[in-house]
């Protein structure tokens, strides 16, 4: 599904990811974890192929992504569904619209898009709340329709960066039992976060990477050697910059 | 935003159009200029007979380099000026006597011809004036060369102006949208899907000026020549560009002028965010 051989990428005054191998099953529900600036956002950034690998293989979906051409690009993404902490929804867009635009990108008939967004909103537990706008709704329902944006084209992969850095704990996990329950119907999950309980609670493979490198990658609990790592407070997220 | 630009543009292309119309104009009177370039016509006296014209016609057909000789007399020449005169040629009506004179009209095929039927016909009997523009000519086509370079220098500028004017603009909207676009990159849409609606906003741009100053043109063009294309027909003897051909000319080339600064502005201006 996600498979790193000896990948490495430098940027101009530090370490990015160094001779990183790894392998992500489908179907897998996988926790990255790691101070910021550990490398984590090199990891998702290269599988998403926003940036090269200085070498190295990295084959998303059996495909080699680092010999992907830019038109290729695209399609490959379209393979990856995203979720980031701060839901980044369309303030203008209803509920219903926000989810649609990601079908009406990859030129789904509107027809398709009528009969399958509702649908997906079901299947989050927002059915209810299709026409509201974004400011309307709580964190939770927002990161609700944020992870239907990112599922209804039905990705092999979803990728949630700290998709509960700004919900309560009752909301987090919440939204950490619905992507149980996505996992389930087959999509491999990878998911970031800096929250100690989260991960010892679900119990999932957890990928420690630190100063480039992978630390730890075992099924367990977050780890008391990382989380007391004073650098490893709560960032904003991978993706604290936009793609360009 | 979009407003600032559109002005901007039409703005640009009425110089743009100035141009245009000033050389389309000079290249008219230089083309007419040219025919004349090429003949020679000898003005003949009220008392030479045809049979002595013929004689002359014979001695310039000698002449190496002479393609065509023909002789015109009054009465013809009368009604070709009536036909250049269009709608105003009923003007000439009232002239009573017919003023002009029998002619011959000499067409070389090398201009050094040219130089010998006016030498020859300077020697020759019954000749009253010989009309032959060779001087002007060259300098009118000096001039026209000099306007039309000048201009083009001018045009490609103001077409280079008019790309950054679009591309800032359509700039501040994709920075309006950034939102938006970073995620329709993240679901997976292409680079033309992205670009897509922000080319048709400069393309929109784009064709709303080129009628706008397409508009404002016309209706100049149509007053000055309305006011002076007489007098310029005197002074030039040859008429102003028509209005209708002019306009139709300028839709076509503002409408491909403004579409493509349009579509190149908004190219330029998302390029750098669509780079990965």
């Amino acid at each position: 599904m996600i498979r790193f051989e000896k990948v490495t990428k430098y940027y101009k005054n530090n370490v990015g990811l160094e001779n990183v191998s790894v392998h992500i099953n489908k179907g897998d529900f996988v926790f990255l974890v790691g101070p910021s600036g550990a490398g984590k956002s090199t990891f998702i950034k290269l599988i998403l192929k926003e940036i090269e690998a200085d070498s190295g293989s990295i084959l998303v979906n059996e495909k080699e992504v680092t010999s992907l051409s830019n038109r290729q690009i695209p399609i490959l993404r379209r393979s990856i569904g995203i979720v980031f902490q701060d839901f980044r929804l369309l303030p203008k867009k209803t509920v219903f619209e926000n989810v649609a635009f990601a079908m009406e990108i990859i030129h789904k008939s509107p027809r398709t898009i009528r009969r399958q967004v509702p649908q997906i909103l079901s299947l989050v537990g927002i059915a209810n709340k299709a026409s509201k706008y974004p400011d309307e709704l709580s964190a939770g329902e927002q990161q609700r329709v944020a992870i239907a944006r990112a599922i209804v084209n039905n990705p092999t992969v979803l990728i949630a960066d700290e998709p509960t850095g700004n919900l309560d704990p009752d909301t987090a996990w919440e939204i950490m039992k619905l992507l149980e329950q996505i996992n389930l119907r087959g999509t491999t999950i990878v998911m970031v976060t800096h929250a100690k309980d989260i991960v010892d609670r679900m119990n999932k493979r957890v990928i420690v990477i630190d100063k480039g490198k992978i630390v730890r990658d075992n099924v367990g609990a977050y780890g008391i050697d990382v989380f007391e790592t004073p650098s490893c407070q709560p960032e904003g997220g991978v993706f604290s910059q936009d793609v360009k | 935003m979009s407003l600032a630009s559109i002005f901007s543009i039409s703005a640009m292309l009425l110089i743009l159009g100035l141009f245009f119309i000033v050389a389309v104009n000079i290249n008219m009177a230089t083309e007419a200029a040219k025919q004349d370039y090429e003949t020679v016509q000898v003005y003949l006296q009220d008392e030479v007979t045809f049979e002595e014209a013929q004689v002359l016609i014979d001695s310039f057909k000698r002449i190496e380099g002479v393609s065509e000789t023909q002789y015109l007399d009054k009465e013809t020449a009368l009604l070709q000026w009536k036909a250049k005169w269009g709608e105003s040629g009923y003007l000439l009506d009232s002239l009573g006597n017919n003023p002009l004179p029998n002619s011959i009209l000499i067409t070389v095929s090398q201009l050094e011809a040219a130089d010998q039927v006016v030498l020859k016909a300077g020697k020759a009997q019954g000749i009253e004036d010989v009309k032959y523009y060779k001087e002007t000519v060259e300098k009118l086509l000096k001039i026209t060369n000099f306007i039309q370079i000048g201009a083009l220098i001018i045009m490609v500028f103001l077409i280079i102006v008019a790309v950054v004017v679009v591309s800032n603009t359509i700039k501040l909207t994709v920075f309006a949208r950034s939102r938006e676009i970073t995620m329709m990159k993240y679901v997976g849409a292409t680079n033309w899907f992205i670009r897509g609606p922000f080319l048709v906003e400069g393309m929109l741009i784009g064709i709303f000026s080129a009628l706008i100053s397409v508009g404002i043109i016309a209706l100049t063009y149509s007053k000055i020549s309305e006011l002076i294309g007489q007098d310029v027909f005197i002074i030039l003897s040859t008429p102003m560009v028509p209005v209708s051909f002019m306009t139709i000319n300028l839709i076509s080339i503002f409408l491909a002028v403004g579409i493509s600064i349009g579509a190149c502005g908004s190219i330029i201006s998302m390029r750098r965010f669509l780079d990965t």
